[in-house]
């Protein structure tokens, strides 16, 4: 899979299940991808590098969503 | 005068201990003069504030901190972690506080001068309260603002070249013990191997991917100083094969009462005299000892390499030549099912450059636990859930005495397809031969 096709992929299936989910963990993002963890890692961190995807963590947990996304950035007085 | 009102942290500091409460008013009071001229990023009362919260949270006996969120440095997935109070009118210069973990530095040896440079980043940018060290063994800077993050990263990388620490679902900061610098017991250099898998691993470390958080831990002897066979996913434990050495003339002295046992660390009072079958053979848990008042004698093949008798009489046991590590796997602490204590996967390999044994085994173990461990799941959960067989085929290693508990109850024997000549498949014509339908 080339890195715009899985982009595209992430993209679309993190915007349709929105309206219940805006974070998620790693593992949903592989298996969006079909990929092996460490073949997914790579496309993942590309994506938060070209800010597709944000990091979310709760300090023990780690979590990405699409930026800006949920209700997190009203609730931190980040935005 | 104070800003707030604090009577129950107050009555805090009339113990005879010291008291983080006295620590907190103190830097309140030194920012508030503020005799070094400190440019202040963040709010100056800001400690005045965390009295404040505190203060408040002991009033209504619940917490008024949130904790998580999108803040960090570009790129890291770790190492801010995002705290806000619930309470921002009352108490704004802790609405957002940020706590920053500093990596520190293998077996936590720093220069004043280092502290000093730190802490100038962190008096400016930051509240100047610091966690020194926290349990996951970084330097821990507690509260900063958004604003601030990527300012203090800049200046800790470029200036300090000092990184974050471990975070989130990632690798944690590597911890160790002194190791060989200063310690005579230690079986290998806990900092060499330590600093090796942080810089080999910093993608682990900084880029989250894994199901939960995963620890190294490397201690340089059983002793366990930093306690990694009780905290870590992957516990390094130096240890030995040959036998402990003996100086029997000095063994003779600690019978003559000329050396103090443990170093002397229960000199506070009188114990009597020392008593070698009490103090020593009589603890060792295999009885693997024997002393005839004249000669002390270790059984090696029987020795656990518990490390009491050495610690008794350090003068006289010392560690054997033929050193290396155990690699125990699967602690935690007891947020799900209870704590747990490290199995042991390893029993000995040398601690040889480049760690390629060492890296092989590490990497076998992420590959499976990535695959297979649920959402939260530690590495010690997962071993429980699948079975410890299941992580002996995942990491290539062939069952030895040492994995083994206790003798197996259940008189059944389950093959694997692979391990039986044949596998399932078998021809009926001949089985037919000598049985009859």
């Amino acid at each position: 899979m080339e890195y715009e096709e899985a982009k595209t992929l992430i993209v679309e299936k993190l915007m349709k299940k929105q309206k219940s989910k805006s974070k998620f963990y790693f593992s949903d993002l592989a298996k969006i991808l079909e990929m092996k963890p460490r073949a997914a890692k790579k496309f993942i961190n590309q994506m938060v590098q070209d800010e597709t995807l944000e990091y979310w963590s709760s300090g023990s947990t780690s979590m990405y969503g699409l930026p800006g996304t949920g209700k997190q950035a009203a609730a931190e007085h980040e935005d | 005068m104070a800003k707030h009102e604090t009577p129950m942290l107050d009555q805090l500091e009339s113990g005879p201990w010291p008291s983080f409460v006295s620590d907190l008013k103190q830097e309140a009071a030194r920012r508030a003069a503020n005799p070094d001229n400190v440019e202040f990023q963040v709010p100056q009362d800001c400690v005045e504030d965390i009295l404040g919260v505190l203060e408040l949270s002991f009033k209504h006996g619940r917490t008024h901190w949130k904790h998580g969120g999108i803040v960090g440095v570009f790129g890291y997935g770790g190492g801010v972690i995002g705290r806000y109070c619930d309470q921002p009118e009352m108490f704004p210069g802790v609405a957002h506080f940020h706590t920053v973990r500093v990596a520190q530095p293998a077996g936590k040896y720093y220069k004043a001068e280092y502290l000093r440079e730190l802490m100038a980043i962190w008096d400016m940018r930051g509240s100047g309260i610091t966690n020194m060290h926290g349990s996951t063994g970084d330097i821990i800077f507690i509260g900063t603002q958004t604003d601030q993050l990527e300012e203090i990263f800049w200046e800790m990388t470029h200036n300090l070249n000092q990184d974050l620490g471990g975070s989130g679902s990632n690798l944690r900061t590597p911890a160790d013990c002194i190791g060989s610098s200063r310690c005579e017991y230690s079986c290998y250099d806990t900092q060499a191997l330590c600093h090796d898998l942080t810089v080999e691993y910093q993608d682990e470390l900084h880029r989250p991917a894994f199901p939960y958080k995963f620890k190294f831990k490397f201690d340089g002897c059983p002793n366990c100083c930093v306690a990694s066979i009780a905290r870590a996913d992957m516990a390094f434990i130096g240890t030995w094969k040959d036998d402990i050495k003996i100086d029997q003339e000095a063994v003779a002295a600690y019978v003559g009462g000329e050396f103090a046992p443990n170093g002397g660390a229960h000199s506070g009072r009188d114990w009597g005299p020392f008593d070698m079958e009490k103090e020593v053979t009589g603890l060792c848990p295999t009885k693997c000892m024997m002393y005839d008042g004249k000669k002390l004698y270790i059984d090696t093949a029987n020795c656990t390499r518990c490390m009491h008798c050495i610690n008794v009489m350090p003068r006289a046991l010392r560690i054997g030549d033929d050193r290396g590590l155990s690699i125990l796997v699967g602690a935690k602490a007891p947020i799900l099912d209870g704590a747990q204590m490290g199995s042991l996967l390893v029993p000995f390999v040398k601690v040889e450059e480049p760690y390629d044994e060492i890296k092989e085994v590490i990497e076998s173990i992420w590959d499976w636990w990535m695959e297979e461990g649920k959402n939260r799941e530690r590495l010690g959960e997962l071993i429980k859930r699948q079975g410890f067989q299941k992580l002996l085929v995942a990491t290539g290693i062939d069952p030895v005495i040492q994995h083994v508990q206790e003798p197996r109850h259940n008189p059944y024997i389950f093959w694997n397809e692979d391990e039986v000549d044949g596998g399932w498949d078998r021809d009926i014509d001949a089985f037919r031969k000598d049985h009859q339908r």
